[in-house]
């Protein structure tokens, strides 16, 4: 009895904006109320499938044969219509996207997932910086040793192995931080400068893009409260 | 009573003129000037291989050593010229080899070559030393051994961008242990292996090396061993530069580069693993050219290697490099005159990088030398292209690919008419410019107006009618080459600037509303069928027209027709 069916009008999914009128029109784009253009529009945009040409019909012929349409249901976004020779990228080309796609993302990323997380590190006032492979180490003190070997000939004041193993110890911080001893900070995922040791060495390697050895007097500016 | 220099005066004096516009002019000059000029022109170019035929310049030039020859339209570059159209060099290298004997250097260029020329032409000339092919196809690695084995005194083998049939690495194998005489060998285009030992031997006996392009396949680690038999180099193009992680590659890589003094050039860089970029700072003070086009790494690695150039000239990157990075060049590399930007996905719907027009104008602002432009994005606004404009009235190349067709100024939703006729207007010696986004008939106005240095001009998805195509064709004084896709141009603009195109090279038009076309020099591809079969009021497909005084062509496909002067009566 059609009386008792599930009114499907009602449950059909429609391309509808919120505030569309309701009643009989639902089903249609509500471009007065929004004022933004429904799908179609778009597409004919785009695609100038509307052309203004006096071979008004011979460009919409020319053009749709040329043309793979984009889809036509509204319930998908719309889809870029694939054109012949457009974009003009040789094939070449195509096929460097096609591989980088294929394989995972090791090569962009450098954090997460990757077997190497190299990072650059910097001491201030040496002349060149140096790059570590964060993923051989195990933890903080792992790093802090291997970074006084690398910066060795370059320490400033107490920039050597003691000094960065002092950091660790709170009661000297303030200290060192008063002083001209080094302070090693770090920049993360979102580009903010943090005190390194405060995360779980993991979290830190996965967070880590650079490394900045840093004077203390310089880090007293991080806003470091103790 | 006429004076005049003698002969052997003039020849020497002509022989100055390395510019083949120039020795063209000269031979106008009068009848003996154009008898002495041809019998000493050394070295001819050919803009279009169907423009003329071999036998016709053979007979005008008997002394040639150098030739450089163009075969198909720039647009079968991007797959619009259907397979098998032509241009084969076959019949150039035959007629040459019977008349120019002591023929040194053949430079093609979107041509097809087969091995069975390349074998030909190994073995007749006797004094070969440059093969060039650039965009080609048609041969295998079959055909490269022979240029190996043959050609005694070959200097340049350069293989840019071609398509190989790759058959096996071992054409290189095939120079012999005596050969001594090369100078440049670029074979990045290849895929197979090649002996690396061959390589290495061949590196080491030649001391003249100065351009080694290798292919992906040669690995990072064996870099070091071809750097150190080659210091002299000065155009250098990596393999694949990425391996396991071996802390003595590095070393041994930063070792290799630093010995190389001269390097100017760097190319190659697929599979780039950023960590072994730094390896090559040593040698980057020298470098004016960078090539990272294969190179897919991110933003912060692309600029750490670029800002170690101060000597830029000429870089070629992916979008990865994003605004962000971009925005080091003014401050880096101040000398830059070239910068292409390509698109690393040009088929995703949504930006995968953050690559806008703004990259384009902070260039533009701080670049002073900048001259030629390529530019792959996805938004652009009028205000952007007006400022890049003012900003750099010296450009001479502005190609400029948005990515959605008839995209419109993104901040306006305007064409982007004014933005284009800014360029036009600003750059008063603009010698080639493509066009993309929103452009209705205004930028052809404004083009035709302005752009009078102009000889190439790109354009798809522009223009509301005929009139556009006209204010181009008429305005355009210095217009060689102008090729047109997907445009609502007919047969109105053609037949009133018939003339007009006997001026130029070609013209192109694809996916156009033309359907008669004006003058006999004219190819249409159509793979429907012969136009006359179909409606009057259908257009065709493709339309190639050019100059020419060689006659209809004789190695035409089946879909090509060419419209004899009856057929245009007919349809007129």
């Amino acid at each position: 009895m059609r009386s008792t069916m599930i009114d499907f009008e009602k449950t059909e999914l429609r391309l509808g904006l919120p505030g569309a009128g309701g009643g009989g029109n639902e089903g249609e784009t509500s471009r007065n109320s929004s004022g933004k253009r429904g799908f179609s529009e778009t597409v004919d945009l785009k695609l100038n499938l509307n052309s203004n040409s006096s071979d008004g019909n011979q460009v919409e012929d020319m053009k749709q044969k040329n043309i793979i349409p984009a889809s036509a249901d509204s319930a998908k976004p719309p889809t870029k219509a694939q054109v012949v020779g457009w974009p003009p990228v040789r094939s070449f080309r195509k096929n460097i996207l096609a591989v980088q796609k294929d394989t995972t993302t090791t090569d962009v990323n450098k954090s997460g997932g990757s077997h190497m997380a190299f990072v650059k590190v910097s001491v201030d006032g040496a002349p060149y910086l140096r790059k570590v492979d964060l993923k051989i180490y195990k933890s903080y003190q792992q790093l802090y040793d291997a970074l006084s070997k690398m910066f060795s000939s370059f320490t400033i004041g107490n920039c050597g192995s003691q000094g960065l193993k002092d950091f660790m110890n709170e009661s000297k911080l303030i200290d060192l931080l008063n002083g001209s001893d080094c302070v090693p900070t770090y920049e993360d995922k979102d580009g903010d400068w943090m005190l390194v040791g405060d995360v779980p060495w993991e979290m830190f390697v996965d967070s880590c893009k650079r490394i900045r050895i840093m004077k203390g007097s310089e880090a007293i500016g991080l806003g470091i409260t103790l | 009573m006429a004076y005049s220099f003698p002969e052997e005066v003039l020849e020497y004096v002509f022989a100055f003129l390395s510019s083949h516009k120039d020795r063209n002019a000269v031979s106008l000059v009068c009848k003996s000037w154009y008898e002495i000029e041809r019998w000493c022109r050394r070295r001819i170019f050919i803009g279009n291989c169907y423009a003329v035929s071999p036998q016709i310049v053979i007979r005008r030039f008997p002394e040639v050593r150098a030739v450089k020859i163009k075969g198909k339209p720039h647009f079968a570059d991007f797959n619009l010229v259907p397979e098998g159209w032509g241009a084969y060099v076959y019949p150039w290298i035959s007629a040459m080899v019977r008349s120019y004997p002591w023929l040194e250097e053949i430079k093609l260029k979107r041509m097809v070559v087969t091995d069975e020329s390349l074998e030909l032409l190994s073995k007749s000339f006797k004094n070969f030393k440059v093969l060039v092919l650039s965009s080609c196809e048609g041969f295998t690695t079959d055909g490269l051994a022979s240029i190996a084995a043959n050609c005694r005194n070959l200097r340049e083998l350069d293989l840019r961008e071609c398509e190989v049939e790759d058959l096996s690495g071992h054409w290189l194998s095939h120079f012999p242990d005596n050969f001594t005489s090369l100078v440049s060998l670029n074979m990045s285009c290849l895929g197979s292996e090649v002996s690396f030992s061959a390589l290495e031997r061949l590196v080491s006996r030649c001391p003249n090396l100065r351009t080694l392009r290798l292919n992906r396949a040669v690995p990072v680690e064996k870099l070091p061993n071809l750097l150190r038999r080659a210091p002299q180099l000065v155009e250098f193009g990596t393999g694949a530069y990425s391996a396991e992680n071996q802390t003595d590659i590095f070393s041994n890589l930063v070792e290799a580069f630093s010995g190389c003094k001269h390097l100017k050039s760097l190319s190659g860089f697929w599979d780039v693993d950023p960590a072994y970029l730094p390896a090559m700072y040593y040698a980057c003070t020298g470098i004016t050219s960078l090539n990272l086009s294969n190179a897919t790494v991110q933003s912060p690695d692309l600029v750490e290697l670029i800002i170690q150039c101060p000597n830029l000239k000429c870089l070629w990157v992916l979008d990865y490099i994003e605004d962000a990075g971009l925005k080091a060049l003014p401050s880096y590399c101040k000398d830059l005159q070239e910068l292409r930007v390509f698109p690393s996905d040009p088929y995703g719907a949504e930006p995968n990088v953050s690559l806008t027009e703004q990259g384009l104008v902070t260039v533009s602002a701080g670049c002073p030398k900048l001259q030629s432009v390529l530019y792959f994005c996805r938004q652009m606004s009028n205000a952007a292209l007006i400022t890049i404009a003012r900003n750099r009235p010296n450009l001479i190349r502005f190609r400029l690919c948005i990515i959605d067709p008839q995209a419109p100024d993104y901040l306006t939703l305007e064409p982007l008419d004014t933005g284009f006729g800014a360029i036009v207007e600003h750059c008063k010696e603009l010698l080639r410019l493509s066009m993309s986004g929103l452009l209705t008939d205004r930028v052809f106005e404004y083009i035709g107006t302005h752009a009078k240095k102009l000889e190439m001009l790109s354009i798809a998805f522009a223009g509301d009618s005929d009139l556009g195509l006209h204010n181009v064709l008429s305005g355009c004084e210095s217009l060689r080459k102008l090729e047109i896709m997907d445009c609502p141009f007919g047969d109105k603009a053609l037949l009133a600037n018939a003339a007009k195109l006997e001026t130029m090279r070609s013209l192109w038009m694809s996916s156009c509303s033309v359907r008669r076309c004006p003058s006999s020099n004219v190819e249409v591809m159509d793979e429907r069928g012969h136009p006359d079969s179909r409606p009057e009021t259908c257009p065709v497909e493709k339309l190639y027209i050019y100059r020419t005084v060689a006659g209809p062509r004789v190695d035409k496909p089946n879909f090509v027709w060419t419209m004899d002067e009856d057929a245009v009566l007919r349809l007129s």
